[in-house]
């Protein structure tokens, strides 16, 4: 009973109380780029959802036969595997959305929320959790991609999901549509705002004194760096 | 053909800044800006490591990936040259330049996972550019990178001793200082129509 109940939590932790992109900060690049419309903010959630979850169960089985050394080239090399599988099936399936994300669905592959887990969570752990970990993260982060991409589509288009139109935001309603919300200075501002409001709503106080870089899979090298840079001065 | 290059090379700084425009890279430019000297380090080790990794890589999917039909594995090919790259370049520069490795070698590890890196070369296979073209994309988004790096250093270091309010401080307002970048990057907007027209 322990054991199920720390699982469920485990899947419930990436959407709440350690939002990879809310709380985190990591996967900035996607976030911002793929938050212009809801649609195309399901399918980067969804395919980088697949992807997590898959990685970080073949990540977790292998944890122990991957030498420590070689741990990153390894898990790179997986994650590229999985990322060029659901490449392939969006080409196939749905070209449309492939399209719309364009190039930033190879970069699926050098996405921080990805490395991130697979260092710090299912080299860790047993593949159950590895993978409910994998999922709850993913949907953390679709979550939050929708959250931003809905305000941004209904701010900058007056449209929802592309389809439905709403009729206080389009030209002649009350509030006519400001596209600078769809192009990059409204991605950022918004995704700043959404993080103020993260960090309100959190009880726990989030340390970005670290920037970015906190919970990024390359800040153990980093602290190396600065540590190296340390010693030098 | 000039033009063109020359074309390529601005639109990378201007018009397609790969941070203010595109969001790559955003990692690093929120992490490291804190300070303008070590922003400058990061983005020349970055600038090179574009260039150095379009160089090797567009030739691998000309000449080795598409005669073979291994299009598919553009990515996962990619993403090792990158970092069997990267490597060599850290393990030359220590053996031969001492003091360009004491000041880009920190950064140098960091690369392998900046989504800038791996961006640009896939970015020039989808455009369909020729390799000189790869090459003066790839040295222009990096200089462009280099551009939004020191410019919101600057901001940053203002920022710090500004009085912010409070459910604002931290990341909140750096990405809504580096909203207002991006905005006054806009104004580029069209300049390349302009150099188009000479052209």
């Amino acid at each position: 009973m322990a054991e199920k109940k720390k699982l469920s939590s485990v899947l419930i932790n990436g959407v709440l109380k350690e939002n990879p992109v809310l709380v985190l900060i990591l996967g900035t690049c996607p976030t911002l780029a793929i938050s212009t419309s809801v649609v195309n903010a399901l399918g980067m959630g969804v395919a980088a959802t697949v992807v997590l979850a898959c990685s970080n169960t073949v990540i977790s089985a292998l944890r122990k036969l991957i030498p420590d050394k070689v741990r990153i080239p390894a898990f790179i090399t997986i994650i590229a595997g999985f990322v060029t599988m659901v490449q392939m099936l969006l080409k196939a399936f749905l070209p449309a959305i492939d399209e719309a994300l364009g190039i930033y669905l190879p970069l699926i592959v050098v996405n921080c929320i990805i490395l991130g887990r697979a260092e710090m969570f299912a080299s860790k752990n047993r593949v159950l959790a590895s993978a409910l970990d994998g999922i709850g993260m993913g949907a953390g982060f679709t979550v939050a991609l929708l959250l931003i991409a809905l305000v941004r589509e209904s701010l900058g288009t007056g449209t929802l999901m592309g389809a439905v139109n709403i009729p206080v935001l389009q030209e002649g309603g009350s509030i006519d549509p400001m596209i600078i919300f769809v192009l990059a200075p409204g991605g950022f501002f918004v995704y700043g705002l959404f993080i103020a409001l993260a960090q309100k709503l959190g009880k726990e106080k989030v340390d970005t004194s670290a920037g970015a870089c906190g919970a990024c899979p390359a800040a153990a090298v980093c602290s190396k760096a600065s540590e190296k840079e340390g010693k030098k001065a | 053909m000039i033009y063109s290059i020359l074309a390529v090379f601005l639109a990378g700084i201007l018009t397609e800044n790969f941070v203010l425009a595109k969001f790559l890279g955003i990692c690093p430019f929120l992490g490291v800006s804190q300070k303008l000297d070590k922003a400058l380090g990061m983005s020349i080790a970055v600038l090179f490591v574009m260039v150095a990794s379009t160089a090797a890589t567009h030739p691998i999917y000309t000449y080795f990936l598409v005669p073979m039909h291994l299009e598919y594995l553009q990515t996962i090919v990619f993403i090792l040259v990158i970092a069997a790259l990267v490597q060599f370049i850290e393990i030359f520069m220590k053996k031969t330049m001492k003091p360009l490795h004491k000041a880009l070698g920190i950064y140098l590890p960091l690369i392998t996972t900046n989504c800038a890196v791996l961006g640009i070369t896939v970015l020039v296979i989808d455009k369909g550019n020729t390799f000189v073209e790869a090459l003066a994309s790839a040295a222009g988004s990096g200089a462009g990178f280099l551009a939004a790096m020191v410019i919101f250093a600057g901001v940053r270091e203002r920022l710090e001793s500004s009085d912010i309010p409070k459910f604002l401080q931290g990341l909140p307002i750096t990405l809504i200082a580096a909203s207002i970048v991006s905005l006054s990057f806009l104004g580029f907007q069209g300049i390349l129509d302009g150099i188009k027209g000479v052209a």
